[in-house]
């Protein structure tokens, strides 16, 4: 491994984390908040942490397949341990687990929260909060990439370990170029939000942390009923860009490029609006008797379904006391997730159209068993090695869900609890069911089962692998 | 600028390292999903599984926006295909590879007919470098500028060299002529040098000089230069027949030794005037036979780069001939560098060169912009050729009074046709090359070398 190149990345990484931190102190200054001093000392731990790892520029640019992933990974702990440090500093957050386990939730755009009372916070602090839902949302390499010098070609495999998805492909020749794109379109949409929200007269402190949590799918709100006390209007705007949030980004720079028609023909796209529109009907069917109403019946399905789906965590009802078909059809969408190539997390809708692709090619190998069929995606064949990477993946998936069930379970709590919050952590969404619910919270784990809980987040967010390589011993022998 | 490659073999592949490493958005093209995986993690560029004569596949791959389509795929059709449809699809400059010697005299019709920008043929290319180096036997490398003009030779010092000792302010009263040391390299140590600087014994000097001076130059300096006469080449592939070809008609005496009796047949069949031998050119006693000894220069381009190579070392023990080896692969450059066995050749490699140097001229449209760009050294010092345009700024002012960064050396200027070595109370003028050594890369302005 190249441990300079590694070394030198990570130093970047709290450099730039350094530099965001500084974004807080800005509203500190505004709402006369002495918390912002806290968080300049935090940023001049993270340059003197970074300024140990690395100094100079490494000779050797390359970041190998591996590389690129430990890179990763490690950037994102590093992120999160001292992204925690501000918490514990002004004392808002005393234990650093709980810090953690915030600022994690906070990076990987799940929005679990440890917090009984969000108002009583400093704006600082909650804008910190919902900030780093947006650094988390694109990804900070990815960011990094457009601001790196140099011209090596093995930034790819920097990019291919933060992007979520089966399999990362460039618009444009270059990464720097991809990088860029990414961020113009994340950026022009997080505006288009504020700007909607601010002309339906929201608090302009609300409007923006709403906007970067919506942009992220990440879903720590600024109230402790998360969006529920404001209007239908912008209730709606908020759902239209969680939704929008979702959506494989290939698709707005196939609309950027003036190519419509193949936009509308992607299977994700179109397989993504199936689910949502079908999610809708059925909870509007079954929550007639709950919510009187089918105006507002319509937006709390919709608002939840494009909350859930897209792994962002907002919420305006407490859906735990919906019917048990509702709360059936939310806690499958969880799993189903957004799309890939989106920030949205979960198991991302195109490998689930994937993996109903390749029962559909076995169960008819065994009508007829000589028969060769490729499996295809957008007219495209999908490659053996994808599928293999898929059916890996999911049973890797599986795998963490059952150990991280069976180590909360130490807490006692019931199953629906237990189940929900490792979907809703792993899945990156926040709220869950029962005790960890929308309007509650997962102050009431144990230490152990936040950590396990923390690790959940992260392996969701980086899916999987950066993080389950790092705990393999062989990634850091070097023979 | 937007470059289309289509073909991602050793060609290929050469010219993506270059151009992705020049920051051109570059996308490649290959029926082999493999090479194309292969080559788009190597190096930062978008890849395209396909056929790259498709009109769709190339649309795959941003045609429309294009600038330049190089296609070195290994089939000639194939390449001249991809160069009409993508010309007709986007109007773009377009470069095809063409090996097959049936398309050599067609050459002329077929690019102005198709509209191709240029066709590279790396063989003859290479036929022709060896030409070249053939008759300057003691050079090791020598590059071109200002379409052949001036040439940038680099040899070793000798110990018995007058050079030696000698510093290089006083070295135009002791050897006369219109000549420049441009650049030096001390074990691993690259010099700039100015008039202090003294060669020492196995150095290796780089001199900048008008071509007609050369022979002059070389002689002064107790090198000898006598032209070659006799060639003996080892392997009777395509670049065989193109170089014999060269030789015959420059009035030299060829003789070819090729393993293959059909293939020296139908090489008999071309060149009426060589002797072809039918046998084992790796058989010492052959070689014996046939006067290896007595040969001027011995070319080994076989098939096999190792053949190549074991045939190169066992001539440089026995005789005293100007000896170059054709490789084919490009990774052991370092490794056949250390053997001392003289000129190495790469057709793949040249091909690459040639093809990047036109599209470097293309992407330079304005102000002072780089003609032509070597890299010597393994890349640590480039070699710069600008042409001076009416709008550049740099025109009517003395280079002494240019403040130019450190490790920038104005080797040469070429006026009319003419080298001027420059002094500080010269200028330049509109139409002028200039070239330029520099230790500093990625120049792409000649503004980025002034202070």
């Amino acid at each position: 491994m190249n441990y300079k190149m590694i070394r030198y990345v990570l130093s970047l990484v709290l450099r730039l984390e350094a530099a965001l931190m500084l974004l807080p102190c800005v509203f500190a200054l505004i709402f006369r908040e002495t918390q912002g001093l806290y968080y300049v000392v935090a940023a001049l731990i993270c340059l003197m942490v970074g300024a140990v790892l690395s100094s100079k520029k490494p000779k050797n640019f390359d970041i190998y397949n591996k590389d690129g992933f430990v890179t990763v990974a490690l950037a994102w702990l590093l992120l999160s341990a001292l992204g925690a440090l501000p918490f514990v500093l002004t004392g808002e957050i005393p234990n650093y687990i709980d810090a953690l386990f915030e600022i994690v939730s906070g990076f990987t755009t799940t929005g679990a929260s440890i917090l009984f009372q969000v108002e009583s916070l400093s704006h600082t602090s909650l804008f910190w909060r919902s900030f780093s839902h947006w650094i988390g949302g694109m990804g900070v390499l990815v960011f990094l990439l457009i601001m790196m010098p140099g011209q090596t070609g093995s930034r790819m495999n920097l990019m291919k370990a933060e992007s979520p998805g089966p399999s990362v492909s460039k618009f444009v020749p270059r990464v720097k170029e991809n990088a860029k794109i990414l961020y113009t379109i994340y950026l022009g949409l997080t505006l288009l939000e504020l700007i909607l929200l601010l002309l339906t007269r929201m608090n302009w402190f609300d409007a923006i942390c709403i906007s970067v949590g919506t942009a992220g799918t990440g879903g720590f709100g600024v109230l402790s009923s998360s969006c529920g006390d404001y209007t239908a209007l912008q209730q709606w705007i908020i759902t239209v860009f969680m939704i929008a949030f979702g959506v494989n980004f290939s698709f707005y720079y196939l609309i950027l490029c003036k190519k419509l028609k193949s936009a509308v023909k992607m299977q994700e796209i179109q397989g993504y609006f199936f689910i949502i529109l079908a999610a809708i009907a059925l909870l509007v069917w079954n929550n007639r008797v709950v919510i009187p109403g089918f105006g507002e019946n319509l937006r709390a399905a919709a608002f939840q379904v494009g909350s859930i789906i897209t792994t962002t965590g907002f919420s305006t009802v407490d859906f735990n006391n919906w019917p048990e078909l509702s709360k059936m059809i939310l806690l499958m969408l969880m799993l189903i997730g957004a799309c890939a190539g989106s920030t949205g997390g979960g198991i991302k809708v195109s490998r689930i159209i994937l993996m109903i692709k390749t029962v559909r090619k076995e169960i008819q190998s065994i009508a007829h068993p000589r028969a060769v069929k490729k499996i295809k995606m957008d007219g495209q064949v999908v490659e053996h090695e994808v599928i293999r990477t898929l059916n890996v993946y999911i049973i890797t998936y599986l795998i963490i869900f059952g150990i991280s069930l069976l180590l909360i379970s130490f807490d006692e709590f019931n199953l629906e609890t237990n189940f929900s919050a490792v979907a809703a952590t792993l899945n990156n969404i926040g709220p869950g069911l029962g005790l960890v619910g929308p309007i509650s919270n997962y102050a009431f784990f144990s230490p152990i089962s936040k950590i396990v809980l923390i690790i959940d987040m992260l392996a969701g967010r980086l899916e999987l692998f950066p993080i389950l390589l790092l705990m393999l011993p062989s990634t850091w022998r070097n023979k | 600028m937007q470059i289309i490659v289509v073909g991602c073999g050793k060609v290929g592949k050469e010219i993506v390292r270059q151009l992705a490493a020049e920051d051109h958005n570059v996308t490649v093209i290959d029926k082999n999903g493999e090479l194309v995986k292969s080559v788009s993690n190597e190096f930062d560029v978008r890849g395209v599984i396909g056929n790259g004569t498709s009109y769709m596949t190339l649309s795959d791959a941003d045609l429309e926006h294009t600038d330049i389509l190089i296609a070195v795929t290994p089939n000639d059709e194939v390449n001249l295909l991809c160069c009409v449809v993508a010309k007709k699809g986007a109007n773009c400059h377009t470069i095809a590879r063409i090996r097959n010697h049936i398309y050599s005299t067609e050459r002329n019709f077929i690019q102005k007919e198709l509209g191709l920008s240029m066709i590279i043929n790396p063989e003859m290319t290479a036929a022709r470098e060896i030409v070249r180096r053939l008759s300057f036997p003691s050079a090791i490398e020598i590059d071109t500028f200002s379409k052949g003009r001036i040439e940038l030779l680099r040899f070793e010092v000798s110990e018995k060299s007058p050079l030696v000792g000698l510093e290089l302010k006083y070295i135009s009263q002791k050897i006369p002529g219109n000549f420049l040391i441009c650049v030096a390299q001390r074990g691993d140590e690259i010099i700039i040098p100015d008039g202090n600087f003294s060669p020492e014994p196995g150095d290796i000097l780089g001199v900048i000089a008008d071509q007609a001076d050369i022979h002059g130059f070389f002689k002064k300096i107790a090198i000898k230069t006598n032209a070659v006469k006799n060639t003996m080449i080892v392997g009777g592939g395509q670049l065989t027949y193109y170089l014999a070809d060269i030789l015959l008609k420059a009035g030299g005496k060829v003789k070819i030794i090729e393993q293959d009796p059909k293939r020296c047949e139908e090489l008999s069949e071309f060149l009426d005037r060589a002797t072809i031998i039918c046998g084992d050119g790796t058989n010492v006693n052959l070689l014996k036979e046939e006067h290896l000894d007595q040969m001027d220069g011995l070319v080994t381009c076989t098939g096999m780069d190792e053949q190549n190579l074991v045939l190169s070392l066992y001539a440089q023990d026995k005789v005293r001939t100007k000896i170059i080896t054709k490789m084919s692969h490009v990774q052991y450059d370092d490794v056949v560098k250390s053997m001392h066995i003289g000129s190495v050749i790469n057709p793949k490699k040249l091909a690459a060169v040639h093809i990047l140097r036109y599209v470097r001229a293309m992407g330079n449209t304005l102000g002072s912009k780089i003609e032509t760009m070597y890299h010597l050294i393994d890349g640590k010092v480039e070699a710069l050729e600008f042409t001076v345009t009416a709008d550049s700024k740099v025109t009517g002012i003395k280079l002494m009074d240019m403040k130019f960064k450190s490790n920038v050396l104005i080797a040469g200027i070429s006026r009319q046709g003419k080298l001027i070595i420059p002094g500080g109370q010269d200028e330049f003028h509109v139409g002028d090359s200039i070239v330029v050594i520099t230790k500093k890369l990625g120049c792409h302005d000649f503004h980025d070398l002034l202070k």
